[in-house]
């Protein structure tokens, strides 16, 4: 303002005659006509149902495979002594038979599942600590507030991992058994690298101290475990040593919370470098060993475990493809409504005022 | 509002003279300071302002709320953010306003000046903010004041110091102020040491018209301190060599200070109607959370007394009563969907008024290149509701007209003389008197009439003199020339002062007998040509006159006026009129040369200069509606009384002559022309002025001025006895003459006029003028037609005028066959299709009966009667009628109304109407300073309103609805989620993008669009009026469209949440990676739904969505980066690298946004050329041929859809 009145002349407030100041920048106004809109909306059905199409065959080509245990074959007693929580601590053991018709080709990824467990509630998942599974030494022992009320057990010591969310962690174990004309076989499983890597790396650390000659069991003594477990977080895996403490990838892998009341979680992936599971599974009658902890009656929840292959995009789900091609289909028949209604009235929009 | 002016401790007491004042009163000094806060009282004050906005009260207690424990939904500190946003920028821009003030202050501070110091005996320079009360100031010519000041000497001999008040009021002419009257007859230099006197004066008020005070002498002398003593801050001091006052009021206390209140603060309609769904989202909101918790009582319920592993107990360990966590899960739902009252909203519509109020400020089309001045908003927050306006009021007189008046015609004693033509004839009649060379008051009466009425011209008003060549230099009296300093006693000046001034006088002589009946300077009617046609300039004294002139150099020589360039005399006027009658009175010969406080100099054509002795002028006022001049004859030695007014007034007060002898008969017969002629003038559009004159007797005189003195003396209530004094004065006046002044319509008023209606604007002229006038004018600039009806209501009682529109009502009735006349409509909103069907009646209602309608009980009738009508014209009303009328069409019919006027009797009407224009034309300032905009021309209304009132309300309705859409859309999102989630508050969206969301990721575009989107060209606009309709009918954003866009934003929303919730269902998705997605989503949507809404593209909506997307990728990819325990309770570590590299990710992102605003694609092209089909013909049939492709090409969907 200062400026403008410095070079004072007749006409020394004329606004500039810029195109910004004048509101005349160039502008493209989008002209929906018949000619740009059309073939717009046929690009866009063709695209949409092609793809649509490709989505479904390649979604056809995956399997899966979901058997409820919940009380399934023997499972019916454990489920039955779950109800009580008197036995928590008495072992169950059941199986449950399957058999599987078509080969599994390719990586088969074995899930458990849960249905009705809701471990997207605000508050349960808000009761952890990442800086205590992180390794963090002030976390182990002083627990954020965010783990209430799971932040001491009753004697007192604090908890780790504390929080509601590890507290719930799911603790049945499954084998799976291949029953073939040669004979039973467990088939084996990487129970390990079922995480993100950087979870393990990363976000899931065994607290850090100077005396490296410490066992695990050293390192958290003085904390307590939580309430629902029936081992402590360093014992949790006795065949790897290395999978125990808070990088124990089944309690990672607990710790990513579900965004669904039914959810299922990866358990282990097949190793394909034994006969006779270097094509996946092979087809024939399996059974799984459960070690039968994990009680769901209290919320009307199901158990279940899935067998599964996986496509670039994803598991089993059929909604995409349909979604595509349902879409597509839309635009298109749009598409020809519009094209026989600009045919019927004529190109020239004059002839639509008669 | 009259302070009592006597010395109590309320009054200011200033003791002078003595260093040491008895009695310490503060008094604040001349450092002003208009910033709002200081450093350490910026935060408190300017939160507590912000505090005062219910929205911002609304956010802090949310971001309070998420501090309790039991309810808390984000990390606490985060949620602070939004508030702490919103707050800072508004905070910032306050800064920054402030920083500027604080600026300009210092920089005003910083002037110098010269004040006297007590120690040193001298004047000092000093900065302006070191002047105190009661200082000695010495300003010099052209001088700015630095505080008001009391004028105690001056160095013009007749003890007059000349102001500017150009920035105090606008106006440019010159006023004379005078000194205290006790150190008139100083005649040495004042010395300030010797000063030894009290003043006492009023407390400080904004009244720039007033000032009273005393100032009382060692002496025990009292003389009263009047207005005209006083030199308000502000001005600039000119024709006067150098003057010297006393600080009275200084800083804050000056009046130019007081006056100075900033910008208005007025809501508009749209921001009104925002508030009311601002309101229904509050609903929405609470019950969404009202229908959260209930589900989350129930979900808690069916699970009875066996707590499920995954249910938290409550810190303390005891179980939550399914009622309880209900109750407080309530309060949680509030935090979560805290977004859908649109936080960012008002700070957004803000930054969009601001962007727009530029743009308005930079078009070039509103700008005047004669006064080279442009469009000024004055209001900064109401500019869409110059798109929304229904009915107009404007003033006519410098508004429909360009307020300079040309002299036109006039008659004197009933006979009729036009200015161009007839010139000779008047002026022939006035020479023949030199032939007699009788006095004047044996001349025929018609004669005396005459020169009366020309002096009558000359002296009745307030007119400066000045001379153009030395701009703003005082024109003196013939007391002879008036050396400056240095040049005081040159003895050859005044030798050649002599010369000339002997010269002169014999010449005009002669030239009167060379010149014979003196043709020579009849034939031009200009003075040039008298002076040219004289011999005497080409003799050798004149050109003395000349040479001296230039051989002086560097001694400024006052022209000496009526000698030398006596053609080239300007007068400066307060008003057009009284410049029109004085260069006109000038043009026959009969110029003002001179005018002093007590003295007015005129020169006639035989008689030489006559000096008048001005005993009183009683200036003019909108009640009186005249001004009187009294003076002393000089040839008759008579108190003669000259007045000019409005003729309605002064024919009112004219003695009737009685009929008995044939004198009388004359006289009578002269007023009936009179009359007659200046019905005459009034049907020419002539603005009519009448001129009596008064002769007292020197006992009438002495009565009067005893009471009028007394009325000058007063103390309390002056003005209103001043007003009883000219009243008394004023009666049995003798009817001189009438004048006709023709003031000439501005440049395209019809057409603006025309296409203002034709957008459906209902015109209404309120103005003070004669009915005729009016009635003119209006049919000059197309208000009327020629076959329009006209219906007139003049009526002179209440029963009569409420008589006159029942018969008018029955008038309707009649026609209404003829004219499909229709039932006055329910809704204010039909009235405009109404007004298109009755095109035939204007109502023209002058002030009188304006009174009566107004009345209560009168009022709705008068409404219908003028609703009916395509054009209202009120005439000779009041300005406080003028403001009544306003409110009542505002009130009652519930439009939108703008008041468009330039002078100080338009300022109420401005006030009251929903916007207020003023022309910054030639009546001085008090109409821009009370308006909303300020206009150069009329003609610019029609761009303002037309043009960017229509992009201003469509942009700003737009983006208010896509605001609410946005916001309800996103926060849609979270509450599909809770039928997932046991109602239990969580959100899938991380706390950081659910706050950030709308204050980065997806603000910047919409702003961008807000501001510079064009629904329509600014040609197709002002060619098609039609399309105004459209802001008028709040089309772009009706309360149902409101709903409208909830709907569509929960179908969008239900979109965006169930594909992804599909395509991951079943999966080992985890929350936020399933939730980050669909934030991107959401983002997307949203963006291409703006996209959809921008009728515009330029480079910078591409670049704000550019910048938009990059930056949520940017800040999601840094955030997931960043620390795997600091966001705690949420962990998004990694989230979006790993969704980056996943094809499902980029399928979702092409399929969701298409499948959700797919309706909306093809809905919204329907609904658009629906709309535009009323228009359509008048595209097809006007549109520019560019434009028509465009046109055909929407026309062509409509078919389709």
């Amino acid at each position: 303002m200062g400026k403008a009145k410095a070079n004072a002349g007749p006409l020394a407030r004329r606004p500039d005659n810029s195109a910004f100041k004048q509101q005349r920048l160039p502008a493209w106004s989008p002209m929906l006509t018949a000619q740009t809109v059309l073939p717009f909306f046929y690009g866009m059905a063709i695209v949409c149902v092609l793809l649509g199409v490709w989505l479904l065959v390649t979604v056809q080509n995956t399997h899966e495979l979901k058997v409820d245990y919940t009380h399934a074959g023997s499972c019916d007693k454990c489920f039955e002594k779950r109800k009580d929580r008197a036995n928590a601590n008495q072992s169950c053991n059941c199986t449950v038979v399957f058999n599987i018709e078509n080969t599994f080709k390719g990586d088969v990824f074995f899930y458990y599942g849960l249905i009705n467990f809701h471990q997207n509630l605000r508050q349960y998942m808000d009761s952890r600590d990442d800086g205590q599974m992180i390794g963090r030494n002030k976390n182990l022992k002083n627990p954020s507030y965010y783990c209430e009320p799971f932040i001491k057990d009753k004697n007192g010591l604090p908890i780790a991992p504390c929080g509601a969310v590890a507290n719930s962690m799911f603790n049945d174990s499954f084998t799976l058994m291949y029953h073939s004309a040669a004979g039973s076989r467990v088939v084996p499983l990487f129970r390990k690298g079922i995480t993100w890597y950087t979870d393990k790396n990363v976000k899931f650390r065994n607290p850090q101290v100077e005396n490296k000659t410490l066992t695990l069991a050293q390192v958290f003594e003085g904390t307590g475990q939580p309430l629902y477990w029936q081992k402590p977080v360093y014992d949790l895996d006795p065949w790897d040593r290395n999978n125990n403490g808070f990088i124990n990838e089944d309690l990672i892998v607990w710790m990513r919370e579900a965004a669904f009341p039914n959810f299922k979680k990866l358990y282990g992936v097949l190793n394909r470098a034994i006969e006779p599971f270097t094509d996946g599974l092979p087809a024939g009658n399996y059974s799984v060993l459960i070690s039968y902890n994990f009680p769901v009656e209290y919320f009307q929840g199901r158990k279940e475990v899935v067998l599964s292959t996986v496509s670039w995009f994803g598991g089993q789900n059929n909604f995409l493809p349909v979604a595509y091609l349902v879409t597509g289909c839309l635009i298109l028949l749009l598409a020809v409504i519009l094209t026989a209604v600009w045919w019927k009235f004529g190109k020239n929009g004059r002839n639509m005022k008669e | 509002s009259n302070w009592p002016c006597k010395p109590t401790p309320t009054v200011r007491k200033q003791n002078k003279g003595d260093d040491s004042p008895q009695k310490k009163i503060h008094y604040s000094d001349n450092e002003i300071k208009t910033t709002k806060y200081t450093l350490l009282s910026f935060l408190p004050k300017n939160l507590f302002e912000q505090f005062h906005r219910f929205a911002n009260v609304y956010f802090v207690f949310i971001a309070l709320l998420n501090f309790v424990p039991v309810c808390n939904a984000f990390q606490p500190q985060l949620a602070l953010a939004p508030v702490v946003f919103i707050l800072s920028v508004t905070a910032i821009k306050d800064l920054w306003e402030d920083y500027r003030r604080h600026r300009s202050d210092k920089e005003i501070n910083h002037m110098d000046c010269l004040v006297y110091s007590r120690y040193k005996h001298q004047y000092m320079e000093r900065f302006w903010k070191e002047a105190r009360v009661g200082d000695f100031i010495r300003l010099r010519c052209n001088e700015i004041l630095p505080a008001d000041v009391l004028l105690l000497s001056s160095s013009d001999p007749d003890r007059l110091v000349h102001i500017e008040t150009a920035t105090l009021d606008g106006e440019t002419n010159l006023k004379q102020r005078r000194v205290v009257c006790s150190f008139l007859d100083l005649d040495c230099d004042f010395d300030p040491s010797k000063y030894n006197s009290v003043i006492e004066c009023e407390k400080p008020n904004n009244d720039l018209a007033r000032f009273r005070g005393y100032i009382t002498h060692r002496s025990g002398r009292r003389d009263g301190l009047y207005k005209d003593n006083l030199l308000l801050r502000g001005c600039t001091i000119r024709n006067t060599e150098e003057c010297v006052g006393i600080v009275i009021y200084a800083g804050h206390e000056t009046k130019a200070m007081l006056n100075n209140n900033g910008p208005r603060y007025k809501r508009s309609k749209l921001e009104k109607q925002m508030n009311v769904d601002v309101g229904w989202c509050v609903i929405i909101l609470l019950v969404m959370c009202l229908f959260s918790a209930i589900g989350h009582g129930l979900w808690m319920y069916q699970y009875g007394d066996k707590r499920p592993v995954f249910d938290v107990l409550s810190p303390e360990g005891a179980e939550l009563s399914p009622v309880l966590s209900a109750i407080y899960l309530f309060l949680t739902m509030i935090i979560v969907f805290q977004v859908l009252i649109p936080v960012s909203l008002f700070v957004s519509i803000e930054i969009v008024k601001i962007c727009q109020v530029y743009f308005i400020h930079q078009d070039q089309d509103l700008y005047d290149e004669e006064t080279d001045s442009h469009l000024q908003c004055r209001a900064l927050n109401i500019t869409e509701d110059l798109g929304q306006m229904q009915y107009i009021f404007s003033d006519k007189t410098g508004t429909l007209t360009e307020n300079k008046m040309v002299f036109r015609r006039c008659t004197v004693a009933g006979v009729e003389y036009s200015h161009d033509a007839n010139g000779e004839t008047i002026l022939s009649q006035m020479t023949f008197k030199r032939f007699h060379s009788q006095s004047l008051s044996q001349l025929p009466s018609d004669l005396t009439d005459i020169i009366d009425f020309f002096i009558a011209l000359t002296i009745c008003n307030t007119v400066v003199v000045s001379s153009p060549n030395q701009p703003r230099q005082k024109v003196g009296t013939d007391s002879g020339p008036r050396w400056k300093i240095g040049t005081e006693g040159s003895p050859v000046l005044r030798k050649l002062r002599q010369v000339v001034g002997s010269g002169r006088s014999r010449l005009t002589g002669e030239s009167w007998l060379t010149g014979g009946s003196g043709r020579s300077w009849l034939t031009g009617g200009s003075g040039r040509s008298w002076l040219t046609g004289g011999s005497w300039l080409t003799g050798g004294s004149g050109c003395s006159g000349c040479s001296m002139q230039t051989g002086s150099s560097g001694c400024s020589m006052q022209t000496e006026p009526g000698a030398l360039e006596e053609g080239e005399l300007r007068y400066e006027a307060e008003s057009p009129d009284e410049a029109a009658l004085v260069y006109a009175a000038r043009a026959y010969k009969c110029s003002l040369v001179g005018r002093l406080p007590d003295q007015v100099t005129v020169e006639l054509p035989d008689l030489g200069k006559l000096s008048f002795e001005l005993l009183h002028t009683l200036g003019f006022d909108s009640t009186r509606k005249r001004m009187s001049v009294v003076v002393r004859h000089p040839l008759t030695d008579q108190i003669t009384v000259y007045t000019k007014g409005a003729d309605s007034v002064i024919m009112d007060l004219i003695t009737l002559p009685s009929t008995d002898d044939s004198k009388g008969k004359r006289q009578r017969k002269i007023l009936y022309k009179t009359q007659n002629y200046l019905n005459l003038y009034a049907a020419d559009g002539l603005r009519t002025l009448c001129i009596a004159k008064k002769v007292m007797t020197k006992e009438e005189y002495a009565v009067w001025l005893r009471h009028h003195l007394e009325a000058e003396t007063a103390i309390q209530g002056r003005e209103e006895l001043l007003f009883q004094s000219a009243l008394r004065l004023e009666i049995n006046l003798h009817l001189l003459g009438a004048t006709g002044v023709e003031d000439r319509l501005q440049d395209g008023v019809p057409e603006t006029i025309a296409s203002l209606r034709k957008a459906g604007l209902q015109i209404w002229v309120l103005t003070g003028d004669k009915q005729e006038t009016a009635i003119n004018i209006a049919y000059a600039c197309k208000l009327l037609e020629p076959d329009d009806e006209i219906i007139t209501l003049n009526a002179d009682s209440q029963v009569r005028s409420s008589h006159s529109t029942l018969t008018l009502r029955s008038f309707q009735k009649d026609y209404a066959p003829a004219y499909s006349f229709p039932p006055p409509p329910p809704s204010p909103s039909s009235s405009q299709t109404q007004s298109f069907l009755v095109h035939r009646l204007g109502l023209v209602i002058d002030g009188r009966t304006l009174a009566y309608a107004l009345d209560s009980s009168l009022d709705e009738k008068f409404l219908q009667v003028a609703r009916s009508c395509r054009s209202v014209l009120c005439c000779r009303s009041t300005p406080l009628q003028k403001s009544m009328v306003v409110k009542l069409v505002r009130n009652k019919l519930k439009v939108m109304t703008l008041a468009i006027g330039d002078g100080a009797n338009d300022v109420s009407m401005i006030q009251v109407a929903d916007v207020g224009v003023g022309i910054s034309g030639q009546e001085g300032m008090q109409a821009v300073m009370a308006s909303d905009f300020a206009l150069p021309r009329f003609r610019n209304l029609q761009k303002l309103l037309l043009v960017h009132g229509h992009w201003c309300y469509s942009r700003l309705a737009n983006m208010i609805l896509y605001f609410f859409y946005k916001n309800a859309m996103f926060v849609a999102l979270i509450f599909w989620y809770q039928f997932y989630c046991g109602f239990s508050g969580s959100a899938m969206i991380d706390q950081w993008y659910l706050i950030f969301f709308n204050l980065m990721f997806s603000a910047f575009p919409q702003l961008i669009t807000g501001t510079l989107d064009k629904d329509v060209s600014s040609e197709t606009l002002q060619e098609l009026p039609q399309l105004y309709m459209n802001g008028q009918n709040s089309e772009e954003y009706k309360p149902y469209m409101f709903w409208m866009t909830m709907i569509d934003a929960f179908y969008q929303s239900l979109v965006c949440f169930f594909i992804p919730y599909f395509a991951y269902a079943d999966s080992d998705v985890d929350l936020l990676t399933w939730g980050t997605p669909i934030t991107t989503l959401a983002l997307f949507t949203i963006l291409i739904h703006l996209g959809l809404e921008t009728k515009t593209w330029t480079w910078m909506n591409w670049v704000s969505i550019t910048f938009s997307v990059g930056l949520f990728f940017t800040v999601a990819l840094c955030y997931n980066a960043s620390c795997p325990t600091c966001y705690s309770p949420s962990n998004p570590y990694w989230t979006m690298q790993r969704l980056l590299r996943e094809p499902l990710f980029y399928l979702l992102c092409v399929i969701t946004p298409v499948a959700a605003l797919l309706p909306r694609l093809v809905r919204g092209r329907c609904v658009s050329v629906y709309e535009s089909e009323n228009v359509w013909d008048v595209h097809v049939c006007s549109r520019p041929h560019s434009e028509m492709l465009n046109t055909t090409g929407v026309v062509d969907l409509t078919v389709k859809c």
